[in-house]
């Protein structure tokens, strides 16, 4: 590390802390009229005078006040429920809401100088870092990376893989105590989106923030490499206006939020009730996201993956596959590669797949019949199972969380449902396949080891045949880092792709015994 | 059933021991007291460099030997016993045989230099040569390479991982010259320079001295009477194949193990092969020794149908071969000598950056393409070795360039600038770029 670097790294880690001590700074008051914003009228009725304890009281952290809050509640209902007066219980969560509302002091007062002292400072101290990378001459450049602590699941994996998970645990099931955090980015959604920031909005702009620095240190770290450039600005470019600015401009416009690249399976609550409702209550442009939505995965995953393979939507277009290609990268070898872990793949990919198809063919019975059971099964209790287990434990805290101990494509090989139903397509009917280079392999080793997907990538090398399967993302990094010149990410005839290994490797004249048969996808 | 021992767990053992399982039912057994497992002895340097870990580099899964019935067996052996089929293993049992395929590789290169048995000096070949190089760099200013082949210009490349200074001594005026033509000698000679390595060109080494502990490596001379301090030595002068166990038997040896055209040695039943095999009639345009890593593949296969029922003859096509300095990519494919011989005339291409190039081989008369060279661009096998068999013109071989073009999508296309490059060095026969430009080529340009 350079003198520069260092400098960055330390810009980055005051930052960093700064961010962490945002949390205990703040108070936290609830007035009547805080109570009067935030609750349903109804509940304001049960709730107002229970909570006159609590009321313009100060609190110095959200955990006292939360604590004392949530007590409350539950002492109510605990009420109701003795008096068996069930309707009556109250299940909303106010909990993110009241701590925001009642929250005031110097974080309020100085978000936006807060917000530069801390997110600010990390960026600008990850931006010296990465650009000290230029100092280097242009080439493949993963020297040490099984000699550092941070990228060969050492105590820096171990800290930064522990931090992601709790932030996720804390940003889907307990928001109220990062509010402090939702504070310092309310001045940028109140710019996009008029409203104040939510622990989603906080998510988003950490989440844009984390790809375009990552996007811009793979864009350093690949200069030798345009398909690697052009790749991570396609994933920069989604993020920032699809996924982000667009989504909060249609909010600004009280329109529904509409990411118009996520889509069905990954985006599972697409037709759940709530969501067509809000679609079809939109006018035409309501309208419009229904059907494009609905056009993605049915004609457009089919076509651009005959054209171009899986990668025209993973590595080029997806939010989560834009987090795994520029965050996840320094972490891309740490996926499992052996045989195993392929077998536990499959089954579990193609468990949520048909999870994902069974949970909405019940949510589309109920929408249409008005029955939410089938048989002795609710539709929402499976989307609720759903919703928990794979949306919110797998693809957040296990998916993210587990990039420094597991690799950058945990959730994308092992649940996502759309990775799985684009990866079928890939298998059986697409135009894209892994070229090898004759007899050139040397079975170094390289390209197996930098797979995010955890496919052994020599083992096909070697032998001379295409790399053709269901789980390849195309990211293009195993032929990036072949030191002989074997693969190439190429797209042509689907008939043309080399499905079983030639009987004799190129470069051998030896005559051949078996008459070789050239076998496409869709006959195997 | 017959008992097949293989000696040698290096690509050439292992692909004749996974090929005769292929094809027969006979029991197998690998022996090498190197590792238990086949590893791609080509990626030592990555583990070095902390791109990978030595599991990285093993390309079968440990179970695959169990299942496919090839019993492996760590050891190292002292002494065969041709007349009993007998292997002399070391602190072992003997172990019998009745086929014996000898695949035990090279050892590097010694000329008796002083001071070549010290402490910090070492080539690198061996899983055992990196470990000494793991224990002998830790935490060095300064090494010292001599020997400006392609093992050497990979050592240079781990030392820098590791923040050690390096002295680079190369025995020519210019990097590998008698491999590589002046023009992509002179840019990979360039490109060494550019990492910051002090190259010292029309340099040998004299002796190596001690430091002041007697034991471990101080400093080097030069023949030119240079001293260089340094605590690292790497002798990468080439390799000699591994036969010092084998003198004094009824097998014939001169450099290597004497084999015939089905790489069978004057003993019946035991066969070399890999880089310990000296073939006694080389195939054309082949070296008698060729420590190549896809010819010891191609004989591991050749012998495997031998073995099991087939004699089939060793038969490498077109010579091909690819290796990387650093940054820059090298792929050749067919006859590219230096020096350039009388029938032959070639045209070279490089780009203004100094870092690609292209060199293209042909007959004088026909035209027919002899050979190609390319530094920092991938060629595309199939078509290099198809046009060379069928006597391609340079003409045609050039109109149709885009075929041969195997670098990523996006990547900046030459194909233009290098037949434009032809064009204007030939009075006649001007060549007419044909086929399609990508779509994106064309959107961008």
């Amino acid at each position: 590390m350079n003198k520069i670097q260092r400098i960055g790294l330390g810009l980055f880690i005051i930052g960093f802390l700064v961010w962490i001590a945002t949390l205990t700074m703040g108070k936290f008051t609830l007035t009547d009229q805080v109570l009067k914003d935030n609750l349903k009228p109804e509940h304001y009725e049960q709730l107002h005078s229970s909570l006159a304890p609590m009321l313009n009281k100060t609190y110095d952290t959200p955990f006292g006040f939360n604590k004392d809050l949530s007590h409350t509640i539950e002492q109510v209902n605990e009420g109701y429920k003795v008096q068996n007066q069930m309707d009556k219980v109250i299940n909303d969560s106010y909990a993110f809401a009241l701590t925001k509302a009642a929250s005031h002091g110097y974080i309020r007062d100085s978000n936006l100088l807060l917000f530069w002292a801390s997110i600010g400072l990390s960026i600008v101290g990850a931006l010296i870092y990465i650009l000290a990378g230029l100092r280097k001459l242009p080439g493949n450049k993963n020297d040490n990376i099984y000699h550092n602590p941070a990228t060969s699941r050492g105590w820096v994996g171990i800290i930064i893989g522990t931090f992601l998970i709790l932030f996720y645990i804390v940003i889907y099931f307990f928001p109220q105590y990062i509010v402090n955090w939702t504070l310092l980015v309310d001045p940028l959604s109140r710019v996009l989106s008029g409203t104040p920031a939510g622990q989603w909005f906080l998510y988003g702009t950490l989440y844009t923030l984390a790809i375009l620095v990552m996007g811009v240190r793979m864009l350093i770290k690949y200069r030798h490499n345009r398909y690697q450039q052009v790749r991570t600005v396609s994933v920069m470019f989604f993020q920032l206006s699809f996924a982000f600015i667009i989504a909060e401009i249609l909010i600004s416009l009280s329109l529904p939020y509409y990411d118009f690249k996520n889509m069905w399976p990954l985006d599972y609550d697409f037709f759940f009730e709530w969501h067509l409702d809000s679609l079809t209550s939109s006018g035409q442009l309501g309208l419009f996201m229904l059907v494009w939505g609905i056009a993605l995965f049915t004609i457009g995953v089919p076509l651009f993956t005959y054209l171009y393979g899986k990668r025209w939507y993973c590595s080029w277009v997806c939010g989560c596959g834009g987090l795994a290609e520029t965050l996840g990268d320094p972490y891309r070898q740490l996926s499992d590669k052996s045989l195993k872990a392929w077998k536990v793949e499959r089954y579990m990919v193609y468990g949520v797949l048909v999870f994902v198809v069974v949970m909405t063919a019940m949510v589309l019975y109920t929408y249409f019949t008005g029955q939410s059971n089938i048989g002795p099964i609710s539709s929402y209790s499976v989307r609720s199972i759903y919703g928990f287990w794979i949306g919110a434990l797998f693809s957040g805290v296990v998916g993210v969380g587990f990039y420094p101990l597991m690799g950058n494509r945990v959730w994308c090989r092992y649940g996502c449902p759309l990775a799985a139903y684009i990866g079928i397509v890939q298998r059986f009917k697409s135009r894209f396949r892994i070229t090898t280079n004759g007899g050139q392999c040397i079975s170094c080793g390289n390209c197996s080891t930098y797979c995010e997907m955890g496919i052994d990538v020599r083992w096909y090398a070697q032998r001379g045949q295409d790399v053709v399967r269901a789980s390849c993302v195309g990211c293009g990094i195993c032929s990036a880092v072949c030191p002989r010149g074997v693969l190439n990410l190429e797209n042509a005839e689907p008939g043309s792709r080399v499905m079983i290994a030639p009987e004799v490797l190129m470069g051998n004249d030896m005559p051949v015994i078996k008459t070789q048969a050239r076998t496409t996808g869709s006959q195997n | 059933m017959k008992h097949i021992v293989i000696l040698g767990n290096g690509i050439s053992g292992i692909t004749a021991a996974r090929h005769i399982r292929k094809h027969s039912n006979h029991r197998i057994t690998v022996i090498s007291g190197e590792t238990e497992h086949f590893f791609s002895r080509t990626a030592l340097m990555y583990i070095y460099m902390g791109h990978m870990k030595y599991e990285h580099t093993k390309p079968y899964e440990d179970h695959f030997w169990g299942k496919n019935r090839i019993e492996l067996k760590k050891a190292w052996v002292s002494r065969i016993e041709f007349d009993k089929k007998e292997l002399v293993l070391v602190g072992e049992a003997p172990l019998t045989y009745d086929i014996l395929i000898l695949a035990v590789g090279s050892e590097p290169n010694r000329f008796s230099w002083p001071g070549q048995d010290l402490e910090g000096v070492q080539g690198l070949y061996s899983y055992q040569d990196l470990e000494k190089m793991e224990v002998y760099t830790h935490g060095i200013k300064r090494g010292v390479i001599v020997g400006g082949g392609l093992i050497g210009v990979e050592m240079a490349e781990m030392l820098l991982s590791r923040g050690i200074e390096v002295t680079l001594l190369v025995r020519e005026e210019s990097y590998w010259n008698h491999v590589l033509p002046t023009e992509e000698s002179a840019l990979v000679t360039r490109h060494i320079q550019e990492h910051s390595i002090d190259l010292r060109l029309n340099r040998e080494l004299a002796e190596i001295r001690p430091d002041s502990s007697g034991k471990k490596v101080g400093s080097i001379v030069t023949t030119n009477g240079e001293t260089i301090e340094c605590q690292f030595v790497c002798l990468s002068v080439g390799v000699h194949p591994f036969i010092r166990i084998l003198a004094d038997t009824a097998l014939e040896t001169d450099r290597g193990i004497l084999v015939n055209e089905y790489l069978e040695t004057n003993l019946p039943d035991v066969y070399a092969i890999g880089d310990c095999a000296q073939h006694r009639q080389p195939p054309a345009g082949r070296k008698a020794v060729e420590q190549i890593w896809y010819t010891g593949r191609i004989m591991g296969e050749t012998v495997a149908r031998t073995i099991c029922g087939s004699r089939t003859t060793y038969t490498p096509g077109i010579f091909f071969n690819s290796a990387k300095f650093f940054d820059i990519e090298y792929q050749t494919y067919g006859e590219v000598t230096v020096p350039l011989p009388d029938d032959t005339d070639t045209f070279y291409w490089e780009h203004s950056n100094g870092r690609v190039a292209l060199r293209i081989n042909y007959k004088k008369g026909s035209g027919a393409v002899v050979g190609f060279n390319a530094l920092g661009l991938r060629l595309r096998h199939e078509v290099c070795d198809r046009w060379i068999k069928e006597g391609r013109s340079i003409n045609d071989a050039l109109a149709h360039l885009r075929e041969v073009h195997f670098d990523p999508e996006f990547f900046r296309r030459y194909e233009e600038e290098i037949v434009q490059a032809y064009n204007s060095s030939q009075s006649e026969h001007v060549v007419l770029q044909r086929g399609k430009k990508s779509f994106f080529s064309r959107l961008f340009s």
